[in-house]
């Protein structure tokens, strides 16, 4: 009998303005268009999605369920900009059919640098998300689904996660199917729920995609696929970006409609249900335990880190931003602790990928810039602008006489 | 195939792209019959000849040992790539004043009564170029004829008119890149007969394709686009012991002709920007043109005269050096039609910044773009080339990869495919 496991992710990254090397104030990210963003996804996507997500909650009385994960820079950027998204996930918190995932704050690669910094983000968001919507986080999924033993060991030692989420990427599980609950290796205490990125993908990417032979999808047949885990498989788990709805897939790709069916079509059949990741993995034993080594993440056909890490820009300007560290916490300056943790965002350095040509349009079509180079060069100036901050701060001058110490603008303690 | 230049005697990027056509039609078996303009003076006029056997008056034809189905055809003409009808005064003025000279010291007229007399102003030149062209169709075969740039488009013309052969146009270049809003009207009235008339336009860009929808009315499914290529000259790959050279200072340089059309004044008003955070930096200004005192003075104004060289024209490997010596190449055009500079300096491992106004920032994904006007832009791009090495690097090993696909080749194969639909119409 396969359950189905939704877990949606939703974030926004915090833009950068153009800023030059003969630029000098404090005033790096792009508050206008991030609102804009911010905005337009808001009534195109969450809106709408999140009405369509509350409807089938009340009208399957409880047999529906989905999970989020969302970043801490989102709902900083939802209170700021489209406070009504805030009010319609506090509608679907209290419905009690949805689950909330923890994952670093920031959105960042903090793991693959600074294991300080990221179990600082992780508590952040931890905190956030217990005081917003009233649930503590159990189930961690990292930025883009990055892991290897290393991260689950990591999160064992925060003691207070049940499970990771991470991509079923083919060359880790070998022939074993993603379709059952798993144990990272060395971690008793941890379970594993793996991506079936198959049946995630079909729509997520495929969805409106006419050159497929499967188009067009349709809540049945998609219903069809998913029973056919049935016998092979426990839990089919459907991980992908909450902007499939309305942002990448467009509505008249019929895509709501599409969600708005398939509770019923996957109910029809009387073995199969809806769970959260927590009743996934109260639900079923683990089957084995998978060894991954090696970073995998869910980017791209390589899943692996080379969308963010794959060229020498993006590793110097990581490096660079990561080598800060001690200089900005010792700074003591919220402020700018705040804007170095926001430079964070693995998609700064997803702008900066010049891994074209397989990829090339999904990574076009997400990049505010015109170039991957032009997005370095405007990341390395602000860089080299904070890196001066931390040295006035040093030195106790004042620098340029703009930055007073504010309160970062974060969320606001109700 | 009627030209204006081609190597060794070259001024610029049109000789290298009728070398470049021409050598690679050559290969795929394209017969080309290559006309082209040459004042024929005396010194030159030796070894002309000696190649030319059958000449009759001021009709020669050579040929290239290594390229096996061209044959030149060279009229002799003073007209010359990127000629204005000032220079053009001049050179013929001087010309005159040297058979009056030689008039003096020789008492007979013998010397010059086989000379075909120049005309006095360019246009009329043009003209007469075009008289002496239409007498080739007497003894050439050939089935299309296909024109670069509007010099050779009234001999265009005239040879369609009295062949009836389709006549194709290959604008490289139009009078809005080279002149900006002050256009000559008797250029532009050719450009655009020559366009007019033409069964097909072959355009270096989608940008010089909008300008000649836009600005010469020619509808758009008349005109075809076909990039230029680069030759692979040298494998970017210099000795270990010229690469060693040590250096403390970065070089940033700007080579083409310093007209307006090139933007010089923007290179060096970046420059100034540059130099007041990096001062560790010299400014190359390779090339000659009307406007290159004007840039000396320029960058003496801004106080950064010790900061820039002028070297003058270069050709062949001086022109390999300075791309060895170079940190960064800056092509600030303010209107490009192709721009085939960026790709040499990016086929010698030296990184790019171009003006969006170009037609090869259409097709080069790996190079900084910026407006020509942007001066703090591109002060802002100098600045990050020259200070973060990951960047000149990954332009650096992306764009040479980027630059090997850019081949004469594809060019000459897309001409190829224009020919054979124009004679499929005509039969």
């Amino acid at each position: 009998m396969p359950s189905v496991c939704f877990y949606f992710q939703v974030h926004q990254p915090p833009r950068l303005r153009h800023y030059t090397v003969f630029d000098s104030n404090d005033q790096y990210f792009d508050n206008k268009k991030n609102a804009f963003i911010c905005r337009k996804v808001a009534n195109k996507c969450y809106l709408p999605a999140n009405r369509v997500i509350l409807d089938l909650i009340r009208r399957f009385d409880g047999q529906f369920k989905v999970a989020y994960s969302i970043t801490g820079i989102l709902l900083e950027q939802l209170q700021r900009y489209s406070p009504e998204v805030m009010s319609t996930f506090d509608a679907l918190a209290e419905t009690g059919c949805v689950e909330f995932l923890a994952e670093t704050y920031y959105h960042s690669l903090s793991f693959l640098y600074s294991r300080d910094e990221f179990v600082e983000q992780t508590k952040k968001h931890l905190r956030t998300i217990e005081h917003l919507f009233g649930q503590r986080p159990r189930v961690f999924r990292n930025t883009e689904l990055i892991y290897n033993n290393e991260l689950a060991a990591l999160i064992e030692s925060m003691d207070c996660f049940d499970a990771i989420i991470t991509e079923g990427a083919d060359h880790i599980l070998g022939s074993r199917s993603p379709d059952f609950l798993y144990q990272p290796k060395n971690c008793p205490s941890l379970k594993l729920l793996l991506k079936n990125y198959s049946l995630s993908d079909d729509i997520a990417f495929r969805f409106s995609n006419h050159d497929w032979p499967a188009w067009p999808l349709t809540a049945e047949k998609f219903a069809r696929w998913v029973s056919d885990v049935n016998g092979n498989g426990n839990v089919v788990n459907l991980f992908m970006d909450y902007e499939t709805f309305g942002e990448h897939q467009w509505e008249d790709t019929g895509i709501f409609n599409f969600m708005r069916h398939l509770p019923d079509e996957i109910l029809k059949h009387p073995d199969n249900n809806f769970k959260t990741p927590t009743e996934v993995i109260q639900s079923y034993h683990t089957v084995d335990t998978v060894d991954i080594p090696h970073i995998i993440s869910w980017a791209d056909t390589e899943r692996d880190l080379s969308a963010w890490l794959g060229n020498a820009m993006q590793s110097n300007a990581i490096h660079e931003l990561y080598r800060l560290e001690t200089k900005i916490k010792n700074s003591n300056d919220e402020k700018i602790i705040a804007d170095w943790r926001k430079l964070q965002a693995s998609d700064h350095f997803y702008y900066m990928c010049t891994k074209y040509f397989a990829d090339g349009d999904v990574h076009k079509y997400f990049n505010p810039y015109n170039s991957p180079y032009d997005s370095y060069i405007n990341f390395m100036n602000v860089l080299d602008n904070l890196q001066s901050r931390c040295a006035a701060e040093a030195t106790g001058d004042t620098f340029c006489g703009t930055s007073q110490n504010k309160k970062p603008p974060d969320l606001q303690t109700a | 195939m009627l030209g204006w230049e081609f190597p060794p005697f070259i001024s610029g990027g049109l000789g290298t792209a009728c070398y470049g056509l021409t050598k690679a039609l050559d290969h795929l078996g394209i017969k080309v019959t290559f006309v082209l303009p040459k004042m024929v003076d005396s010194k030159y006029a030796t070894h002309v000849k000696l190649l030319s056997p059958d000449s009759q008056k001021s009709l020669l034809s050579a040929k290239i040992s290594e390229l096996k189905n061209v044959k030149f055809r060279i009229i002799d003409s003073p007209l010359q790539a990127y000629t204005t009808p000032d220079l053009y005064q001049q050179r013929i003025e001087e010309t005159l004043r040297q058979k009056q000279i030689n008039h003096g010291l020789l008492s007979t007229t013998t010397q010059f009564i086989d000379r075909t007399e120049y005309s006095n102003d360019m246009y009329t030149e043009v003209h007469r170029y075009a008289a002496i062209a239409a007498n080739l169709a007497r003894d050439e075969q050939f089935d299309i004829i296909h024109a670069h740039d509007w010099m050779t488009y009234p001999a265009g013309i005239v040879l369609a008119a009295i062949t009836g052969k389709p006549l194709i146009v290959h604008v490289h270049s139009t009078e809005f890149d080279r002149s900006g809003p002050h256009v000559n009207q008797i250029i532009y009235d050719i450009e655009r007969q020559g366009m007019q008339r033409a069964a097909k336009v072959i355009a270096v860009s989608h940008y010089t394709r909008s300008i000649i929808i836009s600005r010469y009315g020619v509808s758009g499914d008349k005109i075809e686009v076909v990039y230029n290529g680069v030759e692979r000259n040298g494998n970017g790959h210099w000795p270990l012991a010229e690469t060693g050279i040590r250096k403390d200072e970065k070089i940033v340089l700007f080579l083409g002709r310093i007209t307006m059309q090139k933007g010089p004044e923007y290179f060096l008003h970046a420059a100034k920007k540059v130099l007041e955070v990096m001062p560790n930096v010299k400014f190359v200004m390779a090339g000659s043109g009307d406007l290159m005192h004007h840039a000396i003075e320029l960058a003496a104004q801004l106080g950064i005269g010790h900061k820039v060289l002028f070297t003058g024209f270069l050709r062949g490997d001086d022109v390999q050096k300075i791309y060895q010596m170079a940190d960064l190449y800056v092509m600030p055009s303010v209107s490009e039609p192709f721009g085939i500079a960026p790709l040499e300096a990016l086929g010698n491992d030296v990184p790019v910044i171009i003006s969006k106004q170009s037609g090869v920032s259409e097709v080069l994904m790996h190079a900084l773009k910026v407006d020509f006007w942007d001066v703090n832009e591109i002060a802002n791009k100098i600045i990050a080339v020259l200070k973060y090495p990951p960047l000149q690097m990954t332009l650096r090993s992306h764009g040479n990869f980027e630059v090997r696909k850019l081949r004469w080749e594809n060019s000459a194969q897309k001409c190829t495919k224009i020919y054979e639909e124009m004679l499929v119409a005509l039969a």
